[in-house]
């Protein structure tokens, strides 16, 4: 590789690396515990047991649910209805207005079988804390879209990294760490084995990070596109005043998509649906398809079915990214080998700031022939190699 | 040169991404398995997942100089 290419490529690596290091730093160490989100929340909380039933098959109609959950909430309207995978316990979204934002909405549980209220899944304060802190910086869209170039920034430095790894290891066997030698060599050593090995993994959850940050734009970009185009019959109708039943709704997607889960329902008026309808997001069985979400529409005055169809691909991009970055789709040996990553990854960011900090005063010539020379040119060497 | 190694053949870039690009595939294999359905395709993905962690503390160890 030419001297001038490495330069260049070096540069490239630098700046990459050091716009984004910290903010990389800090979304490594807040995403370490919520890995084990789950696993900390059965661990600290209070676990709640479902009470024993006569029937435990039996159901009451979710109309019934609606009714009880919003009769604790006066003057509010459902804006989501979701369903647990490994209990019967429906969870009711509310809040003044359709369109309400997060923070103004109240999640609700309540037992399928009987309709009475069971306690809500409590975000404990520190795991709550922590995902905030990792997903947005407690800046809102703003903070999510800065994450997402910090992303992006960090794809850059591991390309980048992959780059320069070539003229660095042509004289040097894969895996060698020359621990006896300066520190400086030693932790370029564990940078370039500990960055190579993690470049798949770390570009993956890296860049399905990059696009779950777009989430709230590409959500507005479907109703936009896709919704409309699905309703365009419903073009300036009203939301109903009185709206249809969440039951009749559900069966009626079902019955359009059989062996097909109910995941949730967006009622109308908010960013999932239209004004008009119910949208009946339906899931298949494997940990893909249970992702790739299919809504259904459902007209919410009438009860009638309008429409189906698959997400278009950024939607599904976006569904897929999910587990993708969580690593919650193979099981417990999944998150401790996404942790043992995750470890390797801050160590890769951490030797490469202190790379960057003990450099001295030595230029960028130094630096570029360091690289050729794969760290030869460390202390008493240099000299002799000069 | 005070290096106390011979000087070392220069590898070819295939040479020295041939590991690099192994695991780099089997880490993708890794991803998408569990992905694709429960049972062996989730132990498959263990596998893929555990190859760059086991290949790193093998180099930390057996390649120390």
């Amino acid at each position: 590789m030419q001297r001038g290419t490495i330069r260049i490529w070096y540069l490239v690596h630098k700046l990459s690396s050091l716009i984004s290091t910290a903010f990389l730093l800090m979304l490594c160490i807040t995403g370490l515990p919520l890995i084990f989100e789950h696993e900390i929340e059965d661990l600290t909380g209070d676990a709640y047991v479902m009470p024993p039933v006569t029937d435990e098959d039996t159901r009451v109609s979710l109309d019934t649910v609606l009714a009880n959950a919003l009769a604790s909430r006066p003057g509010e309207v459902g804006l989501f209805m979701s369903f647990d995978e490994d209990r019967p316990v429906v969870n009711v979204t509310s809040g003044p207005t359709p369109d309400a934002p997060g923070e103004q909405m109240t999640l609700m549980s309540l037992d399928w079988r009987t309709g009475e209220f069971v306690p809500a899944p409590d975000e404990g304060d520190v795991m709550g804390f922590l995902l905030q802190l990792h997903t947005d910086m407690f800046l809102g869209l703003k903070g999510l879209l800065f994450l997402g170039f910090m992303g992006l920034l960090f794809f850059i430095a591991i390309v980048s990294g992959v780059v320069l790894y070539a003229p660095f290891m042509t004289k040097i066997d894969f895996g060698t760490v020359r621990a006896s030698r300066s520190a400086r060599v030693k932790w370029l050593d564990y940078h370039n084995l500990l960055g190579i090995v993690t470049v798949m993994w770390a570009s993956v959850v890296g860049l399905t990070g990059v696009i779950n940050t777009l989430s709230d734009p590409l959500t507005s970009y479907w109703q936009y596109d896709q919704l409309a185009e699905m309703t365009a019959a419903y073009d300036g109708a009203h939301a109903p005043d009185q709206l249809a039943s969440i039951q009749g709704a559900i069966d009626a997607a079902k019955a359009k998509a059989p062996g097909m889960q109910v995941q949730f329902v967006a009622f109308p008026g908010g960013s999932f649906s239209t004004e008009h309808h119910y949208a009946v997001f339906m899931q298949g069985n494997t940990p893909l398809t249970k992702k790739l979400l299919t809504p259904a529409l459902i007209d919410a005055e009438d009860g009638s079915f309008t429409d189906m169809r698959t997400m278009p691909w950024y939607m599904q991009a976006l569904l897929l990214s999910q587990p993708l970055h969580f690593g919650d789709y193979g099981g417990f040996p999944m998150k401790i080998l996404w942790a043992i990553l995750d470890i390797f990854t801050i160590i890769v960011l951490a030797s490469g700031l202190y790379l960057w900090l003990a450099k001295g005063r030595k230029g960028i010539q130094t630096r570029v022939r360091e690289i050729e020379s794969g760290g030869r040119l460390d202390g008493d060497i240099r000299q002799a190699a000069e | 040169m005070t290096e106390t190694k011979a000087p070392a053949r220069r590898q070819t870039a295939a040479q020295i991404f041939a590991i690099p690009a192994l695991l780099a595939l089997l880490s993708l294999v890794g991803l998408v398995s569990a992905l694709m359905g429960d049972g062996v395709r989730d132990f498959l993905s263990w596998l893929g997942l555990a190859a760059p962690v086991i290949v790193a503390l093998w180099a930390l160890k057996a390649r120390r100089r």
